[in-house]
């Protein structure tokens, strides 16, 4: 069974313009989906309506055979922005779902500790995000996401703002914790390199209004490292998916 | 900007202004009839503009009742101030996390801030009586607005995605009150506080005008008018200075307490340079 089902999904925001239109998708357990398409094309959107933030216009969603609301615990949202509270520290960030969760101190503590060890930031964890690069403050919204051990992991552009050698570094990271826990992505993102350096499926999604245009398997094999963009394969990968991307319709201007 | 400047370029600025004082002492004396081609600087007299010292003579003269004044206004400016602080700051609460009473009562707070404190007044010594209670009573008129509108904004004005990350955990509303609406709304809190404190003594002043004080000294606003009366020019300046003080040391004190709360991660007081 999928543990992501989107069936005819219609977005449509009030009176506007349609930004989803039948669209139907099925994420597998384990899976790395990334969503690649231009600017406006309802990626974000499509991102909020398996979250549950956004409800659909028509058609069905599930996640884990469960409506996204009730599904929230298996979950955890990746924002653009880091999304941080500058009032706490990086501890104190991370901590944040726990204590939603009424979990006592040392639990918290614990866990927050060892996921900080985990994303490289033991050392900071007493600072402030404003004394933090961009890099990161993502760093520590992963730690935060998952702090739950979530299943599912939703980033929409998480890395989009950052430098290209910070967010090649970044996609390194991130696939290095995957390896260890093993939840499934879907993953927003406008960058062909980082969409076929991630992800096992790539979804190709074309405006006016938001389509799947085409669905492709990624056969580069896992793990993968930064020696992975070398490769042949996944440099004549990367020139198809461009070329796939000029011809998808694009959104007005 | 170096620390050294932004201690010495107050003060030269105080020396100048100083000098103009001094300067419209000596030389407005033109406009007075008892100018003459022989006797071409005739100061100003002291019920018109007295110069520093007379000023600083006043104040020597007068030390221990405007000392007893300041006393008296500032319990009454203190107590009308924290209960502004306080109450403002739970209202704010219950009007930033509800639509219902924010659009039932927001307007006729706004509109209760536009009645003049004059009309206040006498209608609160006609309830109260005059006495202290009155005057913070109108202090705490005066002083309440900022904090409940910058409060309530500062509530309200969580960024969207930080919604949805509560949301996403599931997070109960007071939950998202006291972990994300709250500690957002503290920058603006205390802009409404610092707006606060700068009129808390006007209020005390203005209340003490109109309503008189039951100690002995009867507060500054009371020595106002008691100077006036008097035609104690010099001590009616030395009143002012006094309750300028008085100003800014509330001022200061919640300048103090912003930097406390929020010296660790707050824009505002991290880049002070900008």
């Amino acid at each position: 069974m999928p543990i992501i089902e989107l069936l005819d999904a219609t977005k449509r925001y009030g009176d506007g313009p349609v930004v989803l239109e039948s669209l139907s998708l099925k994420v597998e357990r384990g899976e790395f989906v990334a969503l690649l398409g231009p600017s406006g094309c309802g990626k974000s959107t499509l991102l909020r309506v398996v979250a549950g933030l956004s409800p659909l216009t028509s058609g069905a969603v599930t996640v884990a055979g469960s409506s996204p609301e009730h599904a929230r615990e298996k979950m955890a949202f990746i924002f653009q922005e880091a999304t941080l509270l500058p009032w706490l520290t990086v501890q104190g960030n991370v901590e944040v779902p726990l204590r939603l969760r009424h979990e006592t101190k040392e639990t918290r503590e614990a866990r927050a500790s060892a996921l900080l060890e985990l994303v490289g930031l033991a050392t900071v964890a007493n600072y402030y995000p404003r004394q933090l690069s961009g890099g990161m403050k993502m760093r520590v919204s992963l730690a935060r996401a998952l702090t739950l051990s979530p299943e599912v992991i939703l980033l929409d552009e998480p890395f989009g703002a950052l430098d290209a050698m910070t967010r090649n570094r970044l996609n390194e990271e991130l696939l290095r914790l995957r390896e260890a826990q093993r939840w499934t992505a879907l993953f927003v993102t406008h960058s062909v390199q980082e969409a076929v350096f991630l992800s096992s499926k790539i979804v190709l999604l074309g405006a006016n209004p938001g389509r799947i245009h085409r669905v492709l398997e990624n056969p580069l094999p896992y793990p993968r490292t930064a020696e992975t963009r070398e490769t042949d394969g996944f440099q004549q990968l990367s020139a198809r998916l461009a070329a796939e991307l000029r011809q998808t319709p694009m959104p007005t201007l | 900007m170096n620390s050294r400047a932004k201690w010495i370029l107050p003060i030269v600025t105080g020396v100048v202004l100083l000098g103009l004082w001094m300067l419209a002492k000596y030389t407005l004396g033109y406009l007075l009839p008892a100018h003459s081609a022989d006797n071409p600087l005739v100061p100003l007299p002291a019920y018109l503009l007295p110069g520093p010292l007379e000023v600083v003579q006043a104040f020597m003269e007068e030390r221990v009742i405007l000392a007893g004044a300041a006393w008296d206004t500032l319990r009454a400016a203190a107590a009308g101030f924290i209960a502004a602080a306080g109450f403002g700051f739970a209202i704010a609460l219950l009007l930033g996390n509800s639509l219902q009473l924010r659009t039932a009562f927001y307007p006729w707070i706004v509109f209760f801030q536009m009645v003049p404190v004059i009309v206040v007044a006498p209608i609160i010594v006609i309830w109260i009586g005059s006495g202290i209670t009155s005057v913070a009573l109108i202090t705490f008129m005066i002083s309440f607005f900022p904090v409940v509108a910058n409060t309530t904004q500062g509530l309200l004005s969580v960024e969207a995605n930080r919604l949805d990350l509560f949301r996403l955990y599931n997070a109960r509303w007071w939950q998202t009150l006291l972990l994300l609406r709250v500690p957002n709304a503290l920058p603006y809190f205390f802009t409404g506080l610092q707006i606060a404190s700068s009129l808390a003594v006007i209020g005390a002043l203005t209340g003490e005008i109109f309503i008189g004080s039951a100690s002995s000294t009867g507060g500054l606003g009371f020595r106002i008018i008691v100077y006036k009366s008097q035609f104690k020019i010099p001590a009616l300046f030395a009143t002012a200075f006094t309750a300028c003080l008085l100003g800014f040391a509330f001022v200061g004190i919640v300048a103090w307490l912003r930097w406390l709360a929020l010296r660790h991660w707050h824009e505002s007081i991290r880049r002070k340079d900008v």
